[in-house]
This record gives C-alpha cells, structure tokens and sequence, in this order.
C-alpha cells in the first residue's frame, strides 16, 4: 500500500496500539533542556525510577541562560538554581550534557542538527514546541509537555493519537530577496496560526527542494505557528551531504547501508493525505508581521488590515486587538515605520546561513543610530565558525551586540528583554503580546529583512538593498 | 492526578480568540522547579497593570469578582504557541478543572489532559450561547455521558474524547502507569528493532 513520508516512520515506530485508542510510539531521541525538565525528573523520582534509556537523551542549556559573560555564576538566582538542577538531573541519570561553556552547548534545536544526532527516520521529541524543526532531515519531530517528559524517561515511550497529514507544495523559482522565513511566513498568513491544528505536514515541490538544509529548518520551525504537531521535509542529497562527517553521524563502516535506508523515505507516488495546498513559490516576497499571532503577516510592501471590512466579527475583534497591541493603524503601510531594537537569532534563524545573510547586507555599512542590535548565534560551534569566516568583524564593524549563544529574546526569560511599548524586528518565531518582554512589540521577519533594517532604522524593503 | 466525574460550577467567560501560553503563564514565570504555585501568575499582563500586583486591571475578568467558578470558558483557538505544560499547571492551580473552548491547540489540550483538567470542545454557536449567560449561569459536564448542559437553559451538547482518555479522566489514571506496565513489550520492540536488517 502506498505510503506517505510520515507514515513510513510512524508505521515502524509503533510498540503497540491500545484498542479504540492511542498508539505506543517509541522515541528514538529526546532532547531536553533547563526550563521544562525539572519537574518530570521528579516525578520518575517521586515514582523511584531511574531514567529508562539514559544513552538516547540529550541535555543542554539554552532557554534561561545569559548571553553575555557566561562564564560567570548566573546572576538571577532562579535562573541560576534551574540551570543547577539540569547538571545534577544529567548527573544522577548518566545523561550527556552540553551545558555553559561545552564546546557544544546551544539551542536545542540547533545542535541537534549540526552534531549529526538528528538523522532521517528518527522520532525525535522535546519539551519545547518548536522541535518540529528537526523534520528538515526527514524524521519524525514534535514538542511535548513535562509529563510527556516525565513519560519519556520512564519508557522511552509516548501515547499518541495518529495525526492527519497535509501535504504543502510549493513550485517555482524564489524572487529576488525571499528566503525560507519568508516562505513560512507566507504560509502561516495564508492558512492562519490554526490553519493545521491536528496536521502533521510535509513539505514539498522544487521550492523545498532547492533550499539547503539550514532553510529547510526555517520552515519546519515554525510548523507549530499554525497549529501543526510537526513539519517534514523527505531527505535527499542535500540531507546526506549536512550529515556526513559530523560528531555523531554514522561512521564509515554504516554509512552505505544507512544511505539505503534513508533513500526509502519519500511519499510514495499514490499516498494520500488528508489535506494538500499548493501554492506559487513566486507569489512570494518578503514578509513581516503586523500582529500578536504569527499568522497576522503581509507583504513587506503591504498595508494592515482594514478592519471594518472583515466580515466574521470574532476576527475582526482579534486584529483591532492586535493592531491596538502593537500601536499600529489599520489600512496603512509599514514601511518606512522607526523600529528601535533589531534581534538576530533564535532557533528559526540563527544558523551560519542566516548570519551570512545578515552580513551580506550590512558589509561594510553601519548601524542607524537609533536602533540597538543583537545578534545571537545559535550554538557555540556557529559562534566559532562566525570567527573562522570573519563575520564578526562585519557585525562588530556595524555596531551590532554580538552575544553568546542561547534562546535569548525570542522569549525573554533571560535578561535579553525588549522594552514597553518599543518595535523590534525579530527574526524568531512569535509575536505574541509580551514575548519578547512585558508590552514589547515584535515585527516578525527574515534575516535579510531585519538586517536591513537594522542600517536604515525603519521597516525597510531589503530589495532596495540587493543590486 | 484527580479524577474527573461530574462537575457543576459557575464560569469564567473570556471571549478572546488565539490566548496563547505567553498569556497564559508568561515565559518570566517558568523558572520555577516544581509545578506549584503558578495560579498567582495565570494570565499575569492581562491581570495586572505593569506587573504590579496591587494594581488590577478592573476591565479584566479574573479581576471581576462577580465571575467565579470552576470552568473557564474562552475564545477559539485556545493554547496556542509554546509547548510549556506551565500553562495547564497555571489554569488548574488557580482553580479551573474544565476548559471550554470551540477550537483546542493541539499540545495544550495534551498537557491539560495529563493534569485532570478537561478540555471540552464545543460548537461556535453553542459557545456563543455560554457566553450569552450571566455570571450566576452553572454549566454542568458529565465526563461520563460525555455532555456539557447550560443548566438554566437545559441547551446541551455532547463533546468528544477517546476512550482511553477518558478512563485515565475518570479514574485519575496517569499515561506513565500504563506504560510501565508495558515495558516488556517496550524491551522486545527494542530487541526486534536492533535485529532489523
């Protein structure tokens, strides 16, 4: 029978299915980190267990450290007990930990990828939404809760119900100045921050197909920002290519025969899904959000909404909302609106390839005045690789932060907060109200177009920027 | 966790569409290491004016002491965003035990299910219905008929569960009970696997 990409892996991982009920789903990697950890270790412990398989869980700290001085105790005292608590959990439970100052450590779902621990096949779960990240190479990913955690250390297991699956494709050549971000963004405005709720979605066409594999995680991380469990991409050489030779790829002796393995994992030809979209890859140009979901985006060189003329009341209430949120009139442009503050990271965007784009359109230029810039990689190992390609010179040359690597304020756990009141355009992954810190107001868009506006201080179509 | 039966209960309106877990329980609040505490802070910017806490926000509705009650009716779209079970800790730690909404984000309803509150998914117009009640109007949820009756009114609906959820519901089973009582199924999976070709 014909199957989908999603199916293939979700058939082979299935331990049993209870009657009328959820499937046993086993779980070949779980990553965890500081913040949604703590209580499931106590609760296995509550229950006198140890962690079941210790080899197949992977810790490190990301969403609470500080981006500056890390080599320094942490100066917020809860922040620095929960970070302490991960190093004693890791310890207890023979967990492998990249914590501050591992060589490393960073945002989970950066180093996951780039330590070639995430492979194609996989089920990968963590708590954190945005795990979905890792089905760029083809693996089953999703973000779960604490006691789905807590599940997890005492099974290796999760019960899941079977979700249904759509299938996006997108077709064509990319115009000038879109890049993954505003692929996803484009999506999300299209079907709405709930459009895929109960989907798992794979992602397709020769617009996927042509991006890398740092783009291609773009776009499955914000899968969650329509509802989705996951996003998927189906690995090709392109996948092979980013793994081999990483830490933890498979070595020499296994490599043809996972290669194999791999090749088998495509939607076959006849497979059905419960929903497919297609959409025209040249529709799209640069994005940037206006509201507090992020499925509120526009054309960079569009216009808020005109509220009295949405028709369905409950909508209609929501965008005044937002609009009101964010300071913003309805029916006028952005462009041209002064932002002050410019954030360059997170697990959407904060791999070489997005800090090569940045670079690449602020070389040689400087920062607007009014405007404070931080840029954030996204692991230790892309911090390095920042310096080996002389990148930093170009960022600390424009007047950018350049921090050390961790969530940041995508979320503003940690001191990295946006002020009351104040715009900042985020290359993250939400715009909720007080994301970024309490009545912070953020303008979500890619690397190109925050880089951009980061010289000129104003919403800015980076177009003018590219000859 | 507590189990889950029937319960009958005043309720807390609010009609907003796509609360997401940063209004729920915002991301400054999740340092914490065990899961008490967090009802204080439910809804924390919507409820406070700038953080302070002896400045309510009188035109917020957890801040509105004619409403009350046990369940907390909202807009479609409820839980979106973050994954942090924090957010089901907060709802269920001030007090709420049943969620009624027209549209659940998926990892949310999971998390609210793990932690006995229910969450109940209703139609639009049955929602708008609720929220057309005043503030002495009970609803009342029978997990076991699988129903939720404007009392006053006797509109009812019935809402969907599965099966196996809702025996943990009733009973204050927990996932982990069950899957420890499968290891070994878990152990030959894994033996099965490591021998696949």
């Amino acid at each position: 029978m014909a199957k989908t990409l999603f199916e293939k892996i979700w058939d082979k991982h299935i331990v049993k299915t209870i009657e009328d009920g959820p499937s046993v789903l086993y779980i070949d990697k779980h990553f965890i980190h500081e913040v949604t950890s703590p209580q499931a270790f106590k609760g296995i412990e509550k229950r006198g267990l140890k962690v079941f398989r210790p080899d197949q869980v992977v810790a490190t700290a990301d969403h609470n450290v500080p981006t500056i001085d890390q080599h320094l105790p942490i100066k917020d005292e809860l922040s620095r007990i929960q970070v302490q608590q991960l190093i004693e959990n890791c310890k207890k439970h023979n967990i492998v930990l990249y914590g501050l100052g591992h060589p490393f450590q960073g945002i989970v779902h950066v180093i996951g990828p780039e330590l070639g621990i995430t492979q194609p096949g996989m089920t990968i779960v963590c708590g954190d939404s945005h795990t979905s990240t890792h089905g760029a190479f083809g693996a089953i990913a999703f973000g779960i809760g604490t006691s789905e955690v807590e599940m997890v250390f005492a099974s290796q297991c999760l019960l899941q119900s079977k979700p249904k699956l759509m299938r996006i494709n997108i077709e064509g050549e990319l115009n000038k100045g879109v890049v993954s971000k505003d692929i996803i963004l484009y999506i999300i405005s299209k079907i709405s921050a709930s459009g895929a709720t109960g989907y798992f979605v794979e992602y397709a066409g020769s617009a996927i197909r042509n991006l890398s594999m740092e783009a291609r995680m773009t776009i499955c991380n914000m899968s969650i920002e329509m509802g989705a469990r996951g996003g998927m991409i189906a690995p090709d050489e392109k996948t092979f290519e980013y793994i081999k030779g990483r830490q933890f790829a498979p070595g020499k002796l296994q490599w043809d025969k996972k290669i194999a393995e791999w090749s088998q994992l495509y939607s076959d030809k006849d497979a059905t899904f419960d929903s497919e979209i297609n959409i025209n890859a040249g529709d799209i140009t640069p994005m940037i959000t206006y509201g507090t979901n992020p499925g509120l985006g526009i054309a960079i060189t569009g216009s808020t909404p005109v509220t009295d003329s949405i028709p369905d009341e409950g909508e209609r209430k929501n965008i005044i909302k937002a609009l009101q949120y964010m300071g913003l009139e309805a029916g006028k442009p952005l462009l041209g609106m002064p932002v002050q503050h410019v954030f360059i990271g997170s697990c959407t965007n904060s791999r070489i390839e997005d800090l090569r784009l940045v670079a690449s359109v602020i070389k040689g230029k400087k920062k607007n005045q009014n405007v404070h810039v931080m840029i954030v990689p996204g692991s230790q190992q892309v911090a390095k690789q920042v310096k080996e390609e002389g990148l930093d010179k170009i960022f600390e040359a424009a007047g950018f932060s350049i921090r050390q690597a961790g969530c940041s304020a995508c979320l503003g756990m940690n001191e990295d907060k946006i002020p009351a009141g104040e715009y900042c355009i985020s290359t993250s992954n939400r715009n909720f109200e007080g994301r970024q810190g309490a009545g912070a107001r953020t303008l979500l868009a890619s690397p190109l177009t925050a880089a951009a506006a980061a010289i000129t201080g104003v919403v800015t179509d980076v177009r003018e920027f590219l000859s | 966790m507590q189990a889950f039966t029937i319960l009958t209960s005043t309720f807390v309106p609010l009609p907003i569409e796509n609360v997401d877990t940063d209004q729920i329980i915002p991301a400054r609040f999740l340092k914490a290491t065990t899961k008490d505490g967090f009802g204080k802070n439910l809804f924390r910017d919507w409820r406070y004016e700038n953080n302070d806490e002896t400045k309510p926000k009188a035109d917020f509705v957890l801040n509105q002491p004619q409403y009350s009650g046990k369940i907390l009716v909202a807009g479609k779209n409820f839980g979106c965003g973050s994954s942090r079970e924090h957010a089901a800790w907060s709802v269920l730690d001030y007090g709420f035990t049943a969620v009624v909404s027209s549209f659940f984000a998926d990892i949310f309803k999971n998390n609210a299910l793990n932690n006995g509150v229910l969450p109940i998914t209703v139609s639009d117009e049955f929602l708008q219905k609720i929220f057309a009640q005043n503030n002495t109007s009970e609803l009342t949820i029978d997990l076991a008929k699988q129903t939720i009756t404007i009392d006053a009114t006797g509109d009812q609906e019935t809402f969907d569960i599965n099966i196996y959820k809702k025996t943990c519901m009733l009973n204050g089973y927990d996932d982990i009970d069950y899957l420890l009582s499968i290891r070994s199924d878990i152990e030959t999976f894994e033996k099965q696997e490591s021998q696949t070709p």
